[in-house]
């Protein structure tokens, strides 16, 4: 079969792994060493009993590329189980992010009306700063820092995406 | 009830022999002294000490890929460590089942930039299939235990496991080999049937079939190999082998057509080009086998039969992938053919080996012995004849010397090949067969070198001295680097940019000076006298053959060239 010119598309892996020294570190550097694109990773224990962290990667490549992350990352002796939340059915993602805004007079109320708007909460305040949080799509997320830049936006902290499956199927 | 407990380099002693273990390959240092020590007061396992920690993976390498069963070494931290890393590299390229005990400066040092320490489970993430450092003697038995599992199952490789010098004095509770499970790591050794069945209908169908087989075959053991040669012969299709799979079908059965890819024959390479089913058994369509991605194969539909999913699509995109061992596999398709009463299309498959038959009369390696220099293709072919009916083992090294060995040596079972595939390692053939002889003690173990890898690892003749292990090193000596010089008499105008050797050792008097015997071939005449010795010979003997050093190895697929486009000598 001739290789045809594939697109590049962006997917969601979830990876069940051992909560074990290195392992984050067997991941990305398969990434790196393979030339593989990293676009978010967020990484926690999941089930302290069985000691087992999940990684959730964005990535992008080719469909064939794509397959290949999966069958390294398969591969990798301490992964329990790789699931591609992109294709193997609907899924939600969120992404959180802690956006510091200062400011005084009407920019600190715009933002705090914006904030407003977007759902974002207001986690720290002083006379003359603001500490959002908000939770969303990364989509939101972007929308909220182009709408918090002209009114004082200094620092931006976000967790990169977690993603699950809907309804009743587990994933990983 | 008090648990009996014992020290940590006890419990590796007592696991590496509840593993099996005869043999370990290695070089002694300050952070695994204790271990010696250890070593040193019992019978069970035998150490062979090398000369580089390098050595002592690719002796490691040799003694496991000959005996089917996981070699282990033992070396100590930072230098001793990072020496090893070529040769675990070398083992993951060629999947070698290794198990590499390296030592490790104290826990509460490690991160202190210590004395030899050396962060070795970081470097050798990328290089071994998976790495454990041990922080407590408590878990040295389980891992011991889970190292030699992951080694040898599935896709073999090298695991690493670091010890630090303060477990191996600590006490710790022995667990056996039998109760341990891995929690994640569980290959999948059965392949689906119904997957199996479409391929059987694939092939029944097929009018320019062809057996593409690599390595993956010797892994899955003799079994494999007895079950590959049964469906060939029952199906009447030609087979090839890569470089890593020569020997897991008959070099000399009518239905071989010899190695494929960069250096392979003209009929191998254009019966792939041409075939309409590939059935790729246990390779992995590597860049030395396809040439140009886009031109290869065009017309076939692929089928391929691996342990390791991540082989599956990666270069070329197959349409019957089939994810398991390969014996297993063959097992079964050979049950669904007889079961389905296959008949093949005998008319297309005829007009298939006519045309095959017309380009083996291309006789795509020939080549000119005149009377003046040798030849390496002649050298090569007349070691053949001469040891061809004796129980031969043939390392090579890396280059010429060891495409020649491809083309002109025919191996007739597994595991009689010893030589760096997909790393390309110069300095893994001479320590290769340093482990093979030592597992096959009176087998006749030949080294086929070039005087320019045998530089590379050339102390382990020490080795060979030392436990007087009669391996025969016979350099095919052209004084250059040979695939380099080559590539630059083809693709760079003939400027033979630092590939001249303008000083070599006397390789006679070099072999006198370890102790091992040491002779020249500089004619056509000496040649089959010199072997005859070199044969009969019980110790360890290195031939220098001089031989004619503008040869080129062909026929050659050019680099991004496809398997069409082929290159030869006349």
């Amino acid at each position: 079969m001739v290789l045809k010119k594939q697109e590049i598309c962006h997917h969601t892996i979830a990876i069940l792994v051992d909560n074990e020294a290195g392992v984050l570190a067997r991941v990305i550097g398969m990434f790196s060493g393979r030339g593989y694109n990293i676009e978010s990773l967020t990484v926690a224990e999941v089930d302290s009993q069985k000691q087992l962290s999940r990684i959730t990667i964005v990535t992008s490549g080719t469909p064939m590329v794509i397959e290949q992350i999966k069958a390294q990352l398969g591969r990798l002796v301490s992964t329990h189980k790789v699931s591609d939340l992109t294709i193997e059915g609907t899924s939600i993602s969120r992404e959180l992010a802690l956006v510091k805004v200062v400011g005084t007079g009407e920019n600190r109320a715009e933002s705090l009306r914006i904030a407003n708007i977007f759902r974002a909460h207001t986690v720290d305040s002083t006379n003359s700063s603001f500490i959002f949080e908000i939770t969303g799509t990364p989509d939101k997320i972007d929308a909220f820092v182009q709408a918090m830049k002209p009114l004082g936006l200094i620092d931006i902290s976000r967790t990169g995406i977690v993603a699950i499956m809907r309804g009743q199927t587990l994933s990983p | 009830m008090s648990v009996r407990t014992m020290t940590g380099s006890k419990l590796i002693l007592k696991a590496l022999i509840d593993q099996g273990v005869e043999v370990i390959f290695g070089y002694p240092g300050g952070s695994v002294l204790s271990l010696y020590d250890e070593l040193f007061r019992q019978i069970k396992l035998r150490h062979i000490l090398v000369r580089h920690e390098q050595a002592a993976v690719h002796a490691a390498e040799g003694y496991a890929r000959s005996t089917g069963k996981v070699g282990v070494v033992l070396v100590t931290s930072g230098p001793g460590a990072t020496n090893t890393v070529t040769g675990l590299l070398d083992a993951l390229c060629d999947s070698v089942p290794i198990v590499c005990l390296t030592g490790q400066v104290t826990t509460y040092q490690i991160g202190n930039d210590a004395f030899q320490e050396a962060d070795i489970t970081g470097i050798t993430r990328s290089c071994t299939k998976h790495n454990y450092l041990i922080k407590n003697a408590d878990h040295i038995a389980r891992i011991i235990h889970e190292a030699f599992y992951v080694a040898r199952t599935g896709r073999p490789g090298p695991v690493v496991v670091d010890l630090p010098k303060d477990i191996l004095i600590s006490e710790g509770v022995y667990i056996e080999p039998g109760n341990v499970k891995h929690k994640s790591y569980n290959p999948q050794f059965k392949a689906d049937i119904n997957t199996i069945d479409n391929a059987i209908s694939l092939i029944a169908g097929a009018k320019k079939p062809i057996f593409y087989i690599g390595g993956g075959v010797i892994n899955s053991g003799e079994i494999a190999s007895q079950l590959l040669i049964k469906f060939v012969h029952m199906t009447g299709f030609p087979c090839t082998q890569t470089l890593m799979g020569l020997g897991a079908f008959p070099g000399s059965d009518p239905f071989s057509l010899g190695m494929l890819g960069m250096h392979g024959t003209y009929e191998a390479n254009l019966a792939m080009h041409g075939s309409d089913v590939i059935i790729c058994v246990g390779a992995r369509f590597d860049d030395r086998i396809t040439g140009r991605l886009d031109a290869f194969s065009p017309n076939s539909k692929k089928i391929h039969i691996d342990i390791d999913s991540s082989s599956i699509n990666k270069n070329i995109i197959v349409d019957i992938p089939i994810i398991g061992d390969v014996a297993s596999v063959l097992k079964d398709m050979i049950e669904i053919w007889e079961s389905r009463q296959i008949h093949i299309d005998n008319l297309a498959l005829e007009d298939w080996w006519t045309q095959i038959k017309k380009w083996r009369t291309k006789d795509c390696l020939r080549f000119i012995q005149n009377n003046k220099m040798i030849k390496p293709q002649y050298a090569i072919q007349r070691l053949y004849e001469k040891t061809r009916e004796l129980d031969t083992y043939i390392t090579t090294e890396v280059g010429q010397h060891q495409m020649w060995v491809a083309q002109f040596y025919k191996f007739e079972t597994p595991c009689r090949l010893l030589t760096s595939g997909g790393l390309g390692t110069m300095g893994y053939g001479l320590p290769s067969a340093v482990g093979v002889q030592i597992a096959h003690p009176n087998s006749l173990v030949i080294d086929i070198a070039g005087e320019s890898s045998i530089q590379m690892n050339i102390q382990e003749i020490a080795t060979l001295a030392q436990y007087n292990l009669p391996v025969k090193v016979f350099i095919i000596n052209n004084q250059y680097m040979g695939m380099v010089r080559q590539w630059q008499e083809m693709l760079y105008d003939k400027c033979y940019s630092e590939s001249y050797f303008t000083l070599l050792p006397d390789f006679v008097k070099l072999a006198e000076s370890f102790g091992a015997i040491g002779l020249r071939v500089q004619t056509i005449k000496e040649l089959d006298n010199v072997i005859d010795l070199m044969i009969a010979v019980n110790s360890p003997v290195i031939v220098d053959c001089c031989v004619d050093p503008m040869e080129n190895c062909f026929p050659m697929i050019p680099p991004g060239s496809a398997h069409n486009e082929m290159i030869f000598n006349f």
